[in-house]
């Protein structure tokens, strides 16, 4: 089991007036005074070695305190660090930001000033990120209430024992389900103004030191852009065909995913993980899985781990091979890669169908094992995929794509990335391994049972689009090793080591789920106060933090290199807007 | 040479494209339309042409997949309905989306509850078919059903009439469940006899 337990270094002796260990029953790690914050923060990263800050978050410990919360991680394996930041709830809160130190944490503080209203000194583009500027508040505290607000806590007493049925809109007429901020007139309310900060931050872009005296201009591409693969913008400043500058706008499917969580109870949450990436329910089940059972201190069966393995390996091949068929949408080469692919994940998902009742939503993990067996046709079919079928399917695509020389002569070369500057980024997953780190939570800090596999992590050293490519083809086939060992290995047995129960009893405490999902580092950050709902309930969304070193790739490429970069970075908006 | 690779990645089109006709000439006239053809289509030894041409081919459908709920009604002696559902409300506080309503039944002379829901409404519109509500009942009252084709022009509420269905309809969609589910009942009630004799 992956935990984060207590660091074996001990940070209290080192900073003495700085740092104190969290002795919060339930609770590990370091509470850091926050004027010491930055000199913590560079130790850890230059003296420790932690180089690879996984999340940054805030829980609102409603009425007295506000708290930031960070996980730091070391690329060179090995458990992680935890600590904290503990300010009075009052306003302004404000909280140095890590920015400067790890340059990943950029759009995560920027989530956490959104959302929670942290105000991070020092942060170089402190803006709202995912709801707009017309929003009042910040949702994720928990004196902010929706507009149509019914109760705290789901279950809502309205639905049983007299369940009148009624529609929510009735309840919360049109023109009165919103609000505003008291100085925000929506009347009045353009487009331009609400970019006006966004356009203000490209500003220093747009002078050219350049002899000719050209003038360089800002491109939107997007929300609505084929290439986006949903409603992603980006707002480019070019100079003449070359990006010089480049923000993401996001936010543009958010719903508040996290204030619904924390509505939730802990296990009305297991279905809406699967719409996080909706390409991968079955891993973000497993990570969300993790984290709650980490705090409740059960065990999973041994065939319901392989079970997990199963499935999320498959899930990483369907995942990977889509990835592929649509980059090659992207560049033009319409739909005969992509449905090759489609094919292929049809496959994978029957069998997911079998096994949970979904294709794409499968809700199929539970705290303690996972939902149901396998039917065996379904594992006779999974026998013939892995054996037969897709080792050969993974050599035809090579064949079909990796020699071709317009698609070379688009990705070799593009996007260049070093291995420092990914990691400074908190980038995770592929994109960071085909940078030359050959990191993966699953060797670095094995979760579930991926210590007893034999299975190489695939690393390439260019950082370069086209070795973006070439790993999601490496993974593939170490996925379907790990799939033949498991396969091969699984005993019979029971798949589940509770007894159902639609209610289930968390202790107080924290816990932080991560696993190597196919995007890249998935976490579940759950904090439990012993009641049914969990007092915070945070996603580190791989697709969120790997966005944050968007403009790092782009820039010095041309525009229409974004389209490629874009979409071998493997983004999902479901993921990345939450 | 310039080019080899785009040959090569043509080749494997090429291969693609001779597999249709091959799979087409080796299945003759059972390749479409036919049930042994849609599972050779969807199997793992499928090659060529992969589509199914719905509606008039139907894939079949696993015993577990689940879309929306119903109530199921155990058909009695002279075809009166006996609902299984005893309106104890665990679907509604397992329910993520919080999209089932249950009126309970009171006696109207001692004021006291009756396990029989007078209403029962299920918003479709709202119910994110992850099927907790099968999962976690007692009573095997609210099962999952496999009618996925429910496209409507209005809001979907469904109330008690339209959620109920027999229980020769559950054991038809999903035969594996219902024999493991009548076991386990007529083994309870053996133990039942058992104890009370």
């Amino acid at each position: 089991m992956a935990t984060v337990t207590a660091p074996a270094l001990d940070l209290a002796a080192r900073f003495p007036q700085a740092v104190r260990p969290d002795t919060r029953p339930g609770y590990s790690g370091w509470i850091v005074e926050k004027d010491h914050l930055l000199e913590v923060a560079t130790a850890l990263r230059d003296e420790f070695g932690y180089d690879l800050l996984s999340s940054v978050t805030g829980v609102d410990y409603y009425p007295d305190t506000m708290e930031v919360v960070y996980h730091a991680y070391k690329t060179t394996g090995g458990p992680g660090i935890v600590f904290k930041v503990q300010v009075p709830r009052q306003d302004p809160i404000e909280v140095p930001s890590v920015t400067p130190i790890w340059a990943g944490a950029e759009f995560q503080e920027r989530e956490a000033w959104d959302l929670l209203g942290i105000r991070f000194v020092g942060h170089p583009d402190l803006r709202r990120i995912l709801t707009w500027e017309g929003f009042a508040g910040h949702p994720l505290r928990k004196d902010w209430k929706e507009p149509f607000y019914e109760e705290e806590a789901k279950p809502y007493k309205s639905r049983w024992p007299d369940g009148k049925f009624f529609y929510a809109e009735e309840k919360n007429p049109f023109k009165d389900n919103l609000k505003f901020p008291p100085d925000f007139n929506p009347e009045d309310w353009t487009p331009d103004k609400a970019d006006a900060l966004l356009y203000a931050s490209l500003a220093r872009y747009l002078k050219s030191d350049d002899e000719l005296k050209t003038d360089r201009v800002i491109i939107n591409l997007g929300p609505q852009h084929p290439s986006t693969h949903g409603v992603f913008r980006a707002v480019a400043v070019l100079d003449g065909e070359t990006v010089v500058a480049l923000k993401p706008v996001v936010g543009y499917l958010h719903r508040n995913h996290e204030k619904i969580g924390e509505r939730n109870t802990f296990l009305q949450n297991m279905p809406f993980t699967d719409r996080l990436d909706y390409f991968n329910s079955m891993s973000n089940n497993w990570a969300y899985a993790l984290a709650v059972e980490k705090l409740m201190g059960i065990q999973v069966p041994e065939r319901a781990e392989y079970l997990r393995v199963i499935m999320a390996e498959l899930s990483r091949i369907q995942n990977h091979l889509i990835l592929i068929g649509m980059l090659l949408n992207d560049l033009g080469a319409y739909f005969t890669p992509s449905l090759y692919a489609f094919e292929e994940r049809e496959l994978i998902l029957d069998i997911f169908e079998a096994a949970s009742g979904s294709r794409m939503m499968c809700n199929y993990h539970r705290f303690g094992g996972v939902v149901r067996d396998i039917p065996p046709e379904a594992l006779q079919k999974l026998k013939g995929l892995v054996y037969d079928r897709l080792p050969r399917k993974v050599d035809e695509f090579d064949r079909l794509l990796t020699e071709n020389e317009i698609l070379v002569s688009r990705l070799k070369g593009v996007g260049k990335l070093s291995a420092e500057d990914a990691i400074r980024y908190s980038i995770t997953g592929p994109v960071l391994r085909a940078c030359g780190v050959p990191y993966d939570v699953r060797r670095a800090e094995p979760y579930g049972i991926y210590d007893r596999f034999d299975f190489d992590v695939a690393v390439r050293y260019n950082g370069d689009v086209y070795d973006w490519y070439l790993i999601r083809l490496d993974e593939i086939r170490q996925s379907l090793r790990i799939l033949d060992q498991a396969i091969r290995q699984m005993p019979e047995g029971p798949v589940m080591s509770t007894k159902p129960q639609y209610q289930v009893r968390v202790p107080p405490g924290e816990a932080y789920g991560r696993i190597e999902a196919p995007k890249g580092e998935l976490g579940f950050y759950v904090v439990s106060n012993g009641k049914p709902n969990p007092w915070r309930y945070h996603v580190r969304a791989p697709s969120f933090v790997n966005i944050t070193a968007l403009e790092k790739m782009c820039v010095g490429n041309k525009i229409a290199d974004f389209v490629v970069i874009l979409g071998a970075i493997d983004i999902v908006l479901g993921e990345l807007d939450r | 040479m310039y080019g080899k690779g785009i040959l090569k990645g043509l080749s494997v089109t090429l291969k693609h494209f001779i597999d249709t006709y091959l799979d087409d000439i080796a299945w003759w006239g059972k390749r479409y339309y036919t049930p042994e053809g849609i599972a050779r289509r969807s199997s793992p030894q499928g090659r060529g042409i992969f589509t199914i041409q719905y509606p008039e081919e139907r894939r079949p459908l696993p015993e577990e997949f689940r879309y929306l709920p119903f109530l199921v009604y155990d058909e009695g002696p002279n075809g009166e309905k006996e609902i299984r559902c005893t309106s104890c409300g665990i679907c509604t506080k397992v329910c993520p989306a919080q999209c089932i309503w249950i009126v309970r039944t009171t006696d109207p002379n001692t004021g006291r509850p009756v396990p029989q829901p007078a209403e029962f409404y299920i918003d479709a519109d709202l119910c994110m078919n992850c099927g907790f509500c099968a999962e976690y009942c007692p009573f095997d009252a609210i099962k999952m059903d496999h009618d996925f084709e429910v496209a409507s022009y209005g809001r979907n509420v469904y109330s008690l009439e339209k959620l109920l269905k027999p229980a020769s309809y559950y054991a038809k969609i999903r035969p594996l469940n219902y024999a493991r589910e009548e076991e386990a009942r007529k083994a309870k009630e053996a133990s039942k006899a058992a104890k009370s004799a």
